[in-house]
């Protein structure tokens, strides 16, 4: 798609600019669309709302073609039926241009064609020609068999990689415009607890006289600074002095963390209870109970998110990197105290986001800072700014209780999960409006769902329970990061599977094998396997006194569709409690695959990526603020860390498609925790897996 | 007082405090879009460039520190090999920058610049390294994406690339 439109008009006017179009667009609802069914279509003639157009295909007279949608997942099917709509309108022109009825004609890459008869031919550009026509959208032309695609479940590069290789790609941080200033934000070093936000206690303007042409942009709490230079401005943020009121609201440990997620006055949930849990244990003969701590994890994008806004009296444009440009859009214009439909949003790409970062609170400050001094201002986050006031994928604490019979059969499966949910206020909102801090609803993504915490196994007697943690006194701010609530669950839910395999005297493998939910997890366990070359032996066999010692692991989860399942070759350490994640193998299936070299490429970094969160990630935090705020406080896997990766894609093309982003990291992950134990015969219970957890939990074993 | 250095082989003299760090001139005064700000703290490699042929974090390497010298980015670097191997004249691509291509190996893309920069400086020097030697080159660099699998292979293909003669 292009990276350069209006978000938030219809950008129909700059295809017209460009010749002629033919269009056909889809709106849906965004809040309607998390109940809609896989594929719905909106019935009734396409009356385009130009405000919440969200899917649309358009063909332009050069015979190439823009295309938009919300996902492979969500808008794919849409636009498949859009695309029919428009081919058989296509056909009927070309029918009559080439005066031979639609069933003679054939197409191939845009051109159609007289059946027998080559010279007779038109592009679907050259039928549009310099006019504009928009087709209504019926969602009922046919659409291709899935057994007759050429394009679709084959590899096709990307287009951007030659840009993005040879420095040509324009990222949000390269964008400039004429007469901008450079804005940086000034707030405590690491954020403190949420509900807390940050208030200036003093604030000495005269810190930054030395630095000519920096000036501090204050409303309320929210400060910052802008300069003509932009080292100006990264100077004046660091030297200006503010006193801070910081409560120390934080717990004292990472530890007390949990406990106090667990003392709270939390608001529970039965998300799940089938059959007779409690009996089902009482006669088990195999119980596994044990409790798991997951930290809070930061998004961490590569480069710190940017924006620009020009904000006039009674309009603005904001460009940033946001991944909704409407929610953006709102949230601009409650800073701004504006009307949205005075506030257009362009997107511009930044580095990988992994889920809901601070790019809405980077728009919003340049947003304010741009209003209070009236010129454009770019603001780029700094390195601590990004790290230390990110929305933290939220901490996770459990209590997992399995059991399975003589046989190795899962009888009973009850998870108690504690956490809170997602901001809705923006560190921005929060300082500069005096918005109160809120949060989200439990919800997919947000709380425990059947989806990522059993579902993978026949289970005739399962229990859920949500323990939603109020999240507003003493803790950090909270967003979806990548694959949301679903690595932590994997860590202990898988964990304790491959205990009870254990105790069945099983290879976890078989033992998943027998307990699999239908054929679709058995399918795409068994090609992890397969990868990997598994043989089977029970876990912990082969158990050495050597210092370092290997093991494999095996697990399966997913995100809330398709189906994930990974194996890990670890080493450990046992002096230094190093664990290097040497080979990691990961398969999805994901319905119908349109490109399956995308899909590798994602699987290639849920695996390097996975092995950085077990192994790593962790937000530190002292009393009053977080303490991660860069790449030496917050490491991340490196180079020399990275495992081989073996990326495996479960092809069902009759299927629909869905997503391929986030679903194989729960299983890598706790396949890492899985070969710890088959390495060491030792469990660790807390993530990340440290050197010091490690040489800890090695010492007390 | 205007300081005087070489970017991608050509003179530039440019206006600016002496203490102002190499990457804002770069992507400021020189408009180049292939070092980029990532951490500004040294830490990460997104601001790489190669410093008479030595890869230097330019987050931190002030103006002053380059004055006289020869600056390449990511936008150079296909001259630079030009000039390494005496070609006539630069291809379109340095061989790892079409390697990354091939190898379809990076996501956002974001760190490329870093990672193709150190990759070239590495090739340079050693143009037939081990894996072992590669993720040692490397480790400096870092990558949120995760595609270390997948640049490791890019560098490798540059390499035969580089010995086979060709681009
Ligand atoms: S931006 Fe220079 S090393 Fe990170
Ligand atoms: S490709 Fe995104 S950070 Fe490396």
């Amino acid at each position: 798609m292009s990276s350069d439109f209006p978000a938030t008009t219809f950008p129909r006017r700059d295809f017209l600019k460009a010749g002629g179009a033919l269009l056909v667009g889809l709106t849906f609802a965004p809040r309607a669309d998390a109940q809609q069914p896989p594929g719905g279509a909106i019935a009734g003639p396409f009356t385009p709302d130009p405000e919440q157009l969200d899917t649309w295909i358009a063909i332009h007279a050069d015979n190439t073609a823009t295309i938009f949608s919300a996902s492979i997942n969500r808008g794919g099917p849409r636009i498949r039926l859009a695309a029919a709509d428009a081919r058989q309108a296509l056909l009927a022109r070309a029918s009559q241009q080439l005066g031979a009825p639609v069933e003679r004609l054939t197409v191939s890459r845009g051109v159609v064609s007289v059946a027998g008869s080559p010279g007779q031919s038109v592009t679907y550009g050259a039928l549009i020609g310099d006019r504009r026509f928009d087709v209504p959208y019926t969602g009922k032309a046919p659409v291709k068999d899935y057994r007759n695609h050429t394009i679709v479940g084959a590899s096709v590069p990307r287009n951007d990689i030659p840009a993005k290789a040879s420095g040509k790609y324009v990222y949000m941080q390269h964008v400039r415009v004429p007469g901008m200033l450079h804005g940086r934000v000034v707030r405590p070093r690491g954020q403190g607890a949420y509900g807390d936000g940050a208030r200036v206690l003093s604030l000495d303007a005269g810190s930054i006289r030395d630095i000519p042409g920096a000036r501090v942009v204050r409303r309320r709490d929210f400060v910052g600074v802008v300069a003509s230079e932009e080292w100006d401005a990264v100077r004046a943020a660091q030297r200006l002095r503010v006193t801070w009121d910081q409560p120390a609201s934080l717990p004292e440990t990472p530890a007390a963390l949990f406990e106090r997620m667990r003392a709270a006055k939390t608001i529970d949930s039965v998300v799940m209870d089938r059959g007779g849990v409690d009996a089902a244990f009482a006669s088990a003969r195999h119980v596994v109970s044990h409790r798991f701590d997951s930290p809070y994890q930061i998004h961490a994008g590569f480069g710190p998110n940017c924006a620009i806004a020009d904000v006039k009296t009674d309009s603005a444009v904001v460009m940033c990197s946001t991944q909704g440009p409407y929610a953006t859009r709102a949230k601009i214009a409650d800073v701004l105290e504006m009307p949205e439909g005075n506030i257009t949003v362009r997107y511009y790409e930044g580095s990988g986001t992994f889920g809901r970062s601070c790019y809405d609170d980077v728009a919003q400050a340049a947003a304010v800072m741009s209003q209070e001094t009236g010129a454009p201002v770019r603001v780029q986050f700094m390195r601590w700014d990004e790290h230390g006031w990110d929305n933290f994928g939220p901490a996770h604490t459990a209590d997992v209780k399995i059991a399975a019979d003589a046989n190795g059969k899962l009888v009973a499966y009850q998870y108690h999960g504690w956490q809170h949910t997602w901001s809705v206020t923006d560190t921005t909102a929060q300082l500069a409006a005096g918005r109160p801090a809120s949060e989200g609803q439990d919800g997919r993504a947000q709380s425990l769902t059947p989806t990522n915490t059993g579902e993978m196994y026949a289970l005739p007697n399962w229990r859920i329970v949500n323990h939603r943690v109020p999240g507003l006194q003493g803790y950090f701010k909270g967003a979806p990061l990548r694959s949301p609530l679903d690595l932590a669950i994997a860590f202990g839910a898988e964990q304790v599977i491959d205990e009870l395999a254990y105790l069945a005297n099983m290879d976890p493998y078989v033992f998943r094998r027998q307990n699999m939910n239908g054929d679709r997890w058995l399918a795409v366990l068994n090609a992890a396997a397969e990868a990997a070359k598994w043989s089977p032996r029970k876990a912990a066999a082969n158990l050495s006194k050597a210092r370092v010692v290997k093991g494999r692991g095996i697990a399966v989860g997913t995100h809330l569709s398709s189906y994930g399942a990974a194996v890990a070759e670890i080493e450990v350490d046992r002096d230094t409690g190093v664990i290097v994640a040497k080979r990691m193998y990961g398969a999805i299936e994901a319905g119908q695959i349109v490109n399956p070299g995308f899909v590798e490429n994602q699987i290639t970094g849920m695996l390097v990526q996975a092995a950085s969160r077990m192994l790593k990630e962790e937000v530190t935090f002292s009393r009053t603020n977080v303490t991660s705020v860069d790449w030496v406080s917050y490491p991340i896997l490196r180079c020399s860390e990275a495992p081989e990766v073996f990326p495996v894609v479960v092809k069902r093309q009759d299927q629909p498609s869905t997503g391929v982003g986030e679903e194989c990291i729960a299983a890598a992950a706790a396949a890492i925790a899985n070969a710890f134990f088959d390495a060491t015969g030792v469990r660790l219970r807390e993530q990340p897996m440290t050197p010091p957890r490690v040489v800890a939990a090695l010492r007390r074993a | 007082m205007a300081t005087r250095l070489i970017v991608n082989q050509r003179m530039q003299d440019v206006d600016a405090a002496p203490d102002t760090p190499l990457l804002y001139i770069l992507s400021n005064n020189l408009e180049l879009q292939g070092p980029r700000f990532g951490c500004g703290l040294a830490q990460c490699g997104s601001c790489s460039v190669l410093l008479d042929g030595v890869e230097i974090r330019s987050c931190v390497t002030p103006l002053s520190a380059v004055a006289g010298k020869s600056v390449t980015t990511l936008e150079g670097l296909p001259a630079l090999y030009a000039q390494q191997k005496k070609l006539a004249s630069a291809p379109e691509l340095h061989p790892l920058q079409q390697a990354v291509i091939d190898e379809q190996a990076l996501q956002c893309g974001y760190c490329y610049n870093g990672q193709i920069i150190k990759g070239a400086e590495l090739l340079s020097k050693n143009p037939q390294p081990s894996v072992e030697q590669i993720r040692t080159a490397m480790n400096g660099h870092l990558c949120r994406c995760g595609t270390y699998p997948r640049m490791i292979k890019a560098i490798q293909r540059a390499s035969r690339a580089i010995a086979g003669g060709g681009r």
